[in-house]
C-alpha cells in the first residue's frame, strides 16, 4: 500500500445512536423540493414555471451570472411551486413526483474518447456540474475554471457519518466510471481511510491514504495536506455519491439521482441507511422513526456542520446523513461549572471523557443542542489548534477574518478552509464562539471584494 | 432542584428588558448561569458543543489555589507564633490547640484580603457588565484570589482595594474585558502597589504578621526578629557563603523553603501547596505544560550560569539555582501566572519561548538589580508585552511558507 498520511491532531466524538449496516425501508416521497441556497454561490433563476410537466433532467433553474450551470429535476413529474421569502428570495422549488421516472433525452458523447471540453459540456447540460465544488469560498464550482485537481474524499469521520464503503460497495463500477469522466477534466485526487479495501483498485486518479480522527476524513484537511490551494489556484471537490451520479450516467445512459441516506443521532429509533433521491424531505425516514414527546432538531447533514431543518424539510442534496438529537432547551442542570457530569463528551481534562471512555471503550455520548456556556472572547489558547490537523494558524486567520483584515485573511490561508473544517474547533471552544459563521461570512465578503 | 428552578424563572421577568430591576440584568444572568447550565441552543454552526465553559476553566484555577491559599494562611499564623516566641514543637499537628491558633491567626488577617478583593473587582465587573449588557465574564474569579495571594500579609485593606480597582479598570476593563487584555490583571495590581507604596511592598517589615488580631495571637517579639525573606537577606548580604535564617535568627534549610514556611507574600512561599495546584492544572490541560516547564527551564538555566560565572562580590549570582526556584514567587508565578492564557504567548512554539524567558529574566532581575529582590512580577508583565511579537514570528513564517508556494506554483 501507498504511504499513509497519519494526521495526529483532531477528536472523534462517539455519539449515541451511528447507523447499523443495513438498509431501510422509506417510500419515496411525492413532494421533491429544491432549496437554491443549498447551492452555495448561485443566484437561482428559474426556469420552469409552476404547472410545467418535468421528466428527470429537465431544467429547473440556473445560475443569473454562470446560465449554462443548471440545476435538474431528479423526477418526472409536475412543478408546484415557486415559494418565495422576503424581497422574492427564492425560498424553495417544489416537484410532484409521478414515479414514472421518464428521462429528457440529451445527446450522447463517446466518454472515452471525448475531449474535457466535451465532458464539461455534457455535465453542464445533465445538471451534474452543479454538484461539483470548489475551493475558495466552498462555493459551486465555476465551469469556465480550470482546477489544479479534483479531490474526492471516501470516508466521512464527522460524527455518526455514513459509512461510504457500505454505501458504494456494490457501485465501484459506477465509481470508477465517474471519476474516469472527472478525470479529463482535471487530476483527480482520492482520499482513502487507511485499510480500507475497496478503492484500492481505483484507476485513473491519484490515491492518497489518510488515517487519523476527524476531521481527516474531510476534503478540505486532505487538500491541506496532500496540495494546499494557493492564491490565484482552484480545486474541485465532489462526494462520493454525487461522483455515482455521473458514473452511472456514463454506464447507463440514465440520469439517475437515487442516493443512501443515513438517518443517524440520539433520538433516530433505528439508525440505518434508508434508499433516497436528490431533493427529497427527510419525513418518509424519520417519521414513525424518533423519539416521541420530546423537542428535537433535525439536521441535514452531521451534528458539526449540518443545518437546521423541520421534519418536514428537505435533505440538502450535498447531505447523505440525517442527525436528529434532543433539542435540550428545556433542560436546567444545576451547578454545571463545577459537577463531575460523567455523561458529558468533551475534549477538555476538566472532564472525566478520557477516563471513562478508557473503563468503557464502546462507550457513546449523547449530546443536545445547547451551548452548554455562555459566549466569550476568545481566552483559551491552542484549543482549535489541537483539533486541527492543518498547516494553518485558525486563532490568528479566525481574528483576522474578524477584524475584515483581508491581507491577513489571505495571508493566513483562508483559501484554504471552508466552514466545515473549522466545525470541530467550533464544538470544542470553551468560549463558544461560533467559528463556522464567522468563516462563512468572512469568505463571502472576500469573494464580493475580489470579483 | 425544581423548586429553586421555579422560583428563578418566576423571578425572571423583572430582570428582562422593561422589567422593574432591569437594570440588574447581568447581575441576574451571572446568578442564573451560576445556578444553572444556560439552556440557550446553537443558532448557528455546530449543533453540539463541547460541555466545557469558561466557568469551568476559571473554577479549575480556583480550586488549584486553594492548597496554596489554605497554606499561606497557616504560614501567616506560623510566622507570627515563631516570631513571638510562641512556636510549640507540635504545631504541625491539627488535634493541638497551637495549631488551630496559628490557622486562625491567618485566616484572620488573609481572608479579609480575599473578601475586599472580590467586592471590589466584581462589584466593578458587575456594573461594567451592566453597562455594556453584557454578560459577566468570568476572568476576574481567578484575579481575585491571585490578588490577596501575591501581597504580603502587612498590606492595608484599603491598599488593596484601591490596587484591585485599579487593576481591574485599566489593565482589563478599558482593553475590553477577559480575554482581551494585555497584562496579566493580578500582577497589574501588584505593580502597582509596589510603585505606588513600596514602603508596604519590600522592605523587612511587611512580610510578617507581628499584632494581635481579633484576640488571635499578639505578645512580644523575639529579640532576634528580623522579617527579611530569603530573598531580601540575599540581596543585602556580600561574599559567595551566606546563610539564610528565619524570623527568629536561626538558619532556614532549602527544605524549610520548598515546604514554604518563611515569610514571603502570602501564596507564594509553599513549593509543595503550588505544585498540588499545578496538577491539577496540567491534568486538567487547562494551564499549558510547556509555558510552566518553560519557565523552570529558563530560571535554572539563568539561575545555573549565574552559580558558574557570576561575580564573586555578588551573593545572589551565588545563590545556588535550585534556591533560585523555589524562592520569592517563582514557583507561583511559573503555575499561575505565565500560565495564563490571554496574556501568554498563543502559539505552541511561542510558548516555549515565552516561558523560558520568563524564567530567564526573572533570575537576571534578581541577580543583576540589588535594589528589587523579586525579579518574576516584572519579568512575567514584560513578557506580556513581548509575547504578541513572539507570536508575531511563528504566525510570520507560516505565512512566509505560504507565500512561497504560492510563488513557486505561479513560476511552476
Amino acid at each position: 500500500m501507498a504511504k499513509v498520511i497519519h494526521l495526529k491532531k483532531g477528536l472523534d466524538i462517539k455519539l449515541k445512536g451511528a447507523p447499523l449496516e443495513i438498509i431501510g425501508k422509506a417510500t419515496q416521497s411525492e413532494l421533491i423540493g429544491f432549496v437554491p441556497e443549498h447551492f452555495a454561490g448561485i443566484i437561482p433563476k428559474p426556469v420552469a414555471k409552476p404547472g410545467d410537466k418535468l421528466k428527470v433532467g429537465s431544467v429547473l433553474f440556473v445560475d443569473k451570472n454562470c446560465p449554462e450551470l443548471r440545476i435538474v429535476s431528479p423526477v418526472s413529474g409536475e412543478l408546484v411551486a415557486i415559494n418565495r421569502g422576503e424581497r422574492r428570495k427564492i425560498l424553495d422549488i417544489v416537484i410532484k413526483n409521478d414515479f414514472k421516472m421518464e428521462q429528457e433525452i440529451f445527446p450522447t458523447i463517446d466518454w472515452k474518447n471525448a475531449s474535457d471540453k466535451e465532458v464539461k459540456q455534457m455535465l453542464l447540460s445533465l445538471g451534474l456540474f452543479a454538484f461539483i465544488k470548489q475551493r475558495p469560498y466552498d462555493i459551486v464550482a465555476n465551469p469556465n475554471d480550470q482546477p489544479k485537481a479534483i479531490f474526492i474524499s471516501t470516508f466521512d469521520t464527522a460524527p455518526l457519518a455514513p459509512d461510504y464503503t457500505f454505501i458504494l460497495k456494490d457501485q465501484v463500477a459506477d465509481f470508477q466510471a465517474g471519476i474516469t469522466a472527472l478525470s479529463t477534466l482535471a487530476p483527480v485526487s482520492v482520499g482513502i481511510k487507511a485499510g480500507n479495501g475497496i478503492f484500492d483498485g481505483l484507476k485513473n486518479a491519484t490515491l492518497h491514504y489518510f488515517k487519523g480522527a476527524h476531521p481527516a476524513g474531510n476534503v478540505g484537511v486532505q487538500i491541506n495536506n496532500v496540495n494546499p490551494v494557493n492564491k490565484g489556484e482552484v480545486v474541485w471537490t465532489i462526494n462520493p455519491q454525487e461522483v455515482l451520479f455521473i458514473g452511472r450516467y456514463v454506464n447507463k445512459g440514465t440520469l439517475d439521482f437515487s442516493k443512501l441516506v443515513a438517518s443517524t443521532g440520539s433520538e433516530v429509533t433505528t439508525p440505518a441507511y434508508y434508499p433516497s433521491i436528490v431533493g427529497s424531505p427527510i419525513t418518509p425516514i424519520v417519521k414513525a422513526n424518533v423519539s416521541q414527546g420530546m423537542s428535537l432538531r433535525y439536521i441535514s447533514g452531521n451534528v458539526l456542520s449540518g443545518e437546521k431543518i423541520t421534519e418536514n424539510g428537505f435533505l440538502n442534496p450535498f447531505h447523505s446523513q440525517i442527525s436528529v438529537i434532543p433539542e435540550g432547551d428545556d433542560n436546567h442542570e444545576l451547578f454545571g461549572w463545577i459537577m463531575p457530569r460523567w455523561d458529558k463528551f468533551s475534549n477538555s481534562g476538566t472532564y472525566f471523557t478520557k477516563l471513562v471512555q478508557f473503563l468503557n471503550p464502546k462507550k457513546t455520548f449523547e449530546a443536545d443542542a445547547r451551548l452548554l456556556g455562555g459566549e466569550r472572547h476568545m481566552i483559551m489558547s491552542g484549543e482549535y489548534d489541537s483539533v486541527l490537523p492543518m498547516d494553518i494558524y485558525p486563532e490568528f486567520l479566525i481574528k483576522a477574518i474578524i477584524a475584515n483584515d483581508i491581507d491577513k485573511m489571505e495571508a493566513l490561508g483562508i483559501y484554504e478552509i471552508a466552514p466545515e473544517d473549522v466545525a470541530l474547533c467550533e464544538f470544542v471552544c470553551s468560549s463558544k464562539v461560533p467559528l463556522q459563521k464567522i468563516v462563512r461570512e468572512g469568505l463571502d465578503m472576500l469573494r464580493k471584494e475580489m470579483n | 432542584m425544581k423548586a429553586l428552578r421555579k422560583l428563578v424563572d418566576k423571578i425572571k421577568p423583572n430582570f428582562q428588558e422593561g422589567g422593574k430591576l432591569s437594570m440588574f440584568h447581568s447581575v441576574f444572568d451571572g446568578f442564573e448561569t451560576f445556578l444553572f447550565v444556560p439552556s440557550k441552543t446553537s443558532t448557528s454552526g455546530t449543533h453540539i458543543h463541547d460541555a466545557v465553559d469558561s466557568k469551568r476553566m476559571m473554577s479549575m484555577v480556583v480550586i488549584a489555589l486553594v492548597p496554596a491559599l489554605l497554606f499561606g494562611m497557616f504560614n501567616v499564623g506560623y510566622q507570627h507564633f515563631l516570631a513571638t516566641g510562641q512556636l510549640v514543637a507540635t504545631y504541625w499537628n491539627p488535634q493541638t490547640a497551637q495549631f488551630w491558633n496559628i490557622f486562625l491567626y491567618g485566616v484572620a488577617l488573609v481572608l479579609p484580603k480575599v473578601i475586599v478583593s472580590y467586592v471590589v473587582g466584581l462589584g466593578i465587573e458587575f456594573t461594567v457588565a451592566q453597562w455594556k449588557k453584557e454578560e459577566i465574564h468570568e476572568g476576574f474569579l481567578v484575579s481575585g484570589i491571585l490578588i490577596p495571594l501575591i501581597v504580603p500579609v502587612d498590606l492595608p485593606l484599603w491598599m488593596l482595594a484601591v490596587a484591585t480597582a485599579f487593576s481591574v479598570i485599566f489593565a482589563k476593563e478599558v482593553f475590553g474585558g477577559t480575554g482581551m487584555n494585555i497584562f496579566n490583571v493580578a500582577l497589574v495590581a501588584r505593580a502597582f502597589l509596589f510603585f505606588a507604596y513600596p514602603t508596604k511592598m519590600s522592605g523587612d517589615e511587611v512580610w510578617v504578621g507581628t499584632n494581635e488580631v481579633f484576640g488571635l495571637g499578639g505578645g512580644q517579639l523575639v529579640d532576634s526578629f528580623s522579617g527579611a525573606t530569603p530573598l531580601g537577606q540575599t540581596a543585602v548580604a556580600t561574599g559567595k557563603e551566606f546563610v539564610i535564617h528565619n524570623v527568629a535568627g536561626a538558619t532556614t534549610s532549602w527544605w524549610d523553603m520548598f515546604v514554604g514556611l518563611i515569610p514571603g507574600s502570602i501564596g507564594e512561599t509553599s513549593v509543595i501547596a503550588i505544585a498540588l495546584g499545578a496538577i491539577l492544572l496540567l491534568v486538567t490541560r487547562v494551564a499549558s505544560w510547556k509555558t510552566m516547564l518553560s519557565v523552570f527551564l529558563g530560571g535554572a538555566i539563568t539561575a545555573f550560569l549565574f552559580n558558574t560565572f557570576g561575580a564573586e562580590s555578588n551573593t545572589m549570582a551565588h545563590l545556588p539555582w535550585y534556591y533560585h526556584l523555589v524562592l520569592g514567587g517563582f514557583c507561583f508565578g511559573a503555575v499561575f501566572m505565565a500560565t495564563d492564557p490571554v496574556t501568554s504567548a498563543r502559539t505552541e512554539k511561542g510558548k516555549w519561548i515565552f516561558g523560558f524567558l520568563i524564567g530567564a529574566m526573572a533570575i537576571v532581575i534578581r541577580v543583576l538589580n540589588p535594589g528589587y529582590p523579586e525579579g518574576m512580577m516584572l519579568a512575567i508583565l514584560l513578557m506580556n508585552i513581548f509575547a504578541p511579537l513572539i507570536d508575531y514570528f511563528f504566525v510570520q513564517a507560516n505565512i512566509s511558507k505560504r507565500l512561497k508556494r504560492t510563488t513557486k506554483s505561479i513560476n511552476a
